[in-house]
């Protein structure tokens, strides 16, 4: 159980740390007209396209003693990056990055422009609006990113494996401590965790896709009718 | 915000407005307008695509036209030649959109204020309540724009642009769709509100029938040029130039010559194209035998299976149905009667009438529904 707890612990982590990082990045994303936004576009996917392990193992020599961000860290707080919960919380924020930024860029560009211009000529800035028209309005996409990325981050296993390793209490999830058991041949306890990620991944997806149900004009459609 | 609350004295809105075409066109602008816009109601005629809210997105700053300068009275908000280019949001030109675009997500009220923003909050809460009741919205204060009718949101779209006392008012058709009755009621309301503040609104159309009922003043907008400005009468009833009467929906422009004047009935008679029909129509300067071209629109001619007697309208022409066009509510049917004339009717009367292509016909217009035009 302490594995579960510390992979809650880690979700919620970086579910908070996206919403801080993404909601700025999502904004740039959605409104910007820079010619080159696709490249940013593309790097902020990378990680829904490259296996776990190539993000973590570069990760990994980053975080190390010699790595930009391990000797960084080291001088901050004088002591190491890799095979700790930090280190894991960075290497999850990366990861995770696109599931939540994705569902904020959605929101902010659906927001009708017409309801911006509104705005603009009623005199509020552009802070002002996003602040009184553009984040009210996306509230459900805000609150989607966040389910995403704190479901996301539950279910990791590869980068956690490279960057944090196996060591209880600090670095072993409840999908690394599957893995052991499954190792060990502790097929009931495997199953036991198994069975609780699954059934918590679905309740959190359904309540995403609840959320976001579109609600339906009331046409009559024959197949529909009961 | 500057001199909040202080009595305005009435300013006009000049705009001299040019925005370069993007892509490569006929002509090198898209939009090449110089107009003046005084207190009060001045409408903005012209068939979609003339750059109505093209040139209203350029005074409300949400467009940055090639060239030109927008200016309020004395307070320029558009210079190119002096770089002068003020955001949106210093302009303090309301604008209200053909969509509303009223924020879902907020009150009637706080939609109102949303614009008082740098206001103290006594004096957002007193403007506030002024203006709903200015607009009878006060019942309606704590609903949000979804459950609003057409004609509330109207208001509502109204009061918070007014709220802010903008110095210039830009409507893009807010008013379509409503009802004669309840667009006159919000006018209402608007005008008693203008009275007192008496800025220059530009009010946005393309229906001939908006002009006719609101227009103290209107300009003709086509192809991004004006095509011509002063009362609705002036510009669209006596269409002067030709390309303006089709822009005000006279389907028919008809070649003739004059053949006399009576001065003391007040017409004269015009022989159509090889002088094969004669038109009785109100009198112009002109001489017999000069060339005027006479603008009648489809709506205005009657049909009759027929020869009607003992009618008031002067003009009974004999022809035959020369082609029928369903489309959908209304018929089109070209008559020739030596001259071919268009004739707008309804699916039902071209069906009591058993109209088809060669059915021979009477063709009756009034003398004033005949418009002389020149080139």
């Amino acid at each position: 159980m302490e594995s579960l707890w510390l992979s809650v612990k880690l979700a919620a982590w970086v579910a908070g740390i996206l919403l801080v990082f993404g909601i700025p990045l999502a904004y740039w994303l959605a409104f910007s007209r820079w010619r080159w936004k696709f490249f940013v576009e593309a790097a902020v996917a990378v990680p829904l396209v490259l296996p776990p392990t190539v993000l973590g193992f570069y990760m990994l020599v980053a975080m190390g003693p010699q790595g930009p961000l391990g000797s960084a860290w080291s001088k901050l707080f004088g002591r190491g990056l890799a095979f700790t919960f930090q280190g894991l919380i960075i290497a999850s924020v990366l990861y995770s990055l696109p599931f939540a930024v994705q569902p904020l860029v959605v929101a902010f560009e659906g927001v009708d422009r017409k309801l911006l211009a509104a705005s603009a000529v009623l005199g509020a800035g552009e802070w002002s609006t996003f602040r009184r028209v553009i984040l009210p309005l996306s509230l459900r996409g805000v609150a989607t990113s966040a389910i995403l990325s704190f479901a996301h981050t539950l279910g990791e296993f590869g980068v956690v494996l490279m960057v944090g390793g196996n060591l209880a209490g600090i670095t072993r999830t409840v999908s690394i401590e599957i893995y052991d058991r499954v190792q060990s041949l502790d097929y009931t306890q495997a199953n036991r965790l198994a069975l609780l990620l699954l059934a918590l991944s679905f309740a959190v997806l359904s309540f995403v896709y609840g959320m976001n149900r579109r609600v339906r004009r009331r046409v009559w459609i024959p197949w529909a009718s009961r | 915000m500057d001199s909040v609350g202080l009595p305005v004295t009435p300013e006009s809105l000049t705009a001299e407005v040019r925005l370069e075409r993007s892509s490569d066109g006929v002509s090198p602008f898209l939009l090449d307008v110089a107009i003046e816009i005084p207190p009060g109601f001045t409408m903005l005629f012209g068939p979609s695509g003339a750059g109505k809210s093209t040139l209203l997105d350029c005074v409300a700053g949400l467009l940055k036209p090639s060239g030109g300068r927008i200016a309020i009275g004395s307070r320029v908000v558009f210079d190119s030649a002096r770089s002068v280019n003020l955001p949106p949001q210093a302009r303090r030109i309301g604008y209200v959109f053909q969509s509303l675009a009223l924020f879902p997500h907020l009150s009637v009220q706080e939609n109102v204020a949303y614009g008082l923003l740098g206001l103290d909050p006594a004096e957002r809460r007193t403007r506030t309540k002024r203006i709903l009741a200015a607009f009878q919205l006060e019942k309606l204060r704590t609903q949000k724009p979804g459950e609003l009718s057409g004609g509330e949101k109207q208001r509502a779209a109204l009061a918070r642009s007014l709220v802010t006392q903008p110095r210039a008012l830009l409507l893009d058709e807010p008013l379509t769709g409503l009802d004669a009755a309840l667009k006159s009621a919000i006018l209402d309301d608007l005008r008693a509100w203008n009275a007192e503040a008496r800025i220059p609104i530009l009010c946005v159309t393309h229906s001939r029938d908006e002009v006719d009922a609101l227009g103290e003043r209107v300009i003709a907008l086509d192809r991004g040029r004006v095509a011509g400005e002063g009362t609705p009468a002036d510009v669209l009833d006596a269409p002067r130039k030709r390309r303006l009467a089709q822009v005000a929906g006279f389907e028919n422009l008809l070649d003739g010559t004059v053949l006399d004047l009576r001065e003391t009935d007040g017409v004269m008679r015009v022989a159509l194209g090889e002088a094969a029909a004669e038109l009785e129509v109100p009198l112009g300067y002109a001489a017999p035998g000069d060339r005027v071209r006479i603008a009648i629109r489809a709506g205005d001619i009657l049909l009759a299976a027929e020869k009607p007697g003992r009618l008031s309208a002067r003009n009974l022409l004999r022809g035959r149905i020369a082609q029928l066009q369903d489309r959908g509510a209304l018929c089109i049917a070209r008559v020739d009667c030596g001259a071919e004339f268009q004739v707008h009717l309804t699916r039902g009367a071209a069906r009591e009438l058993e109209l088809a292509q060669g059915t021979p016909i009477w063709l009756i217009v009034k003398t004033h529904s005949c418009h002389v035009v020149r080139d």
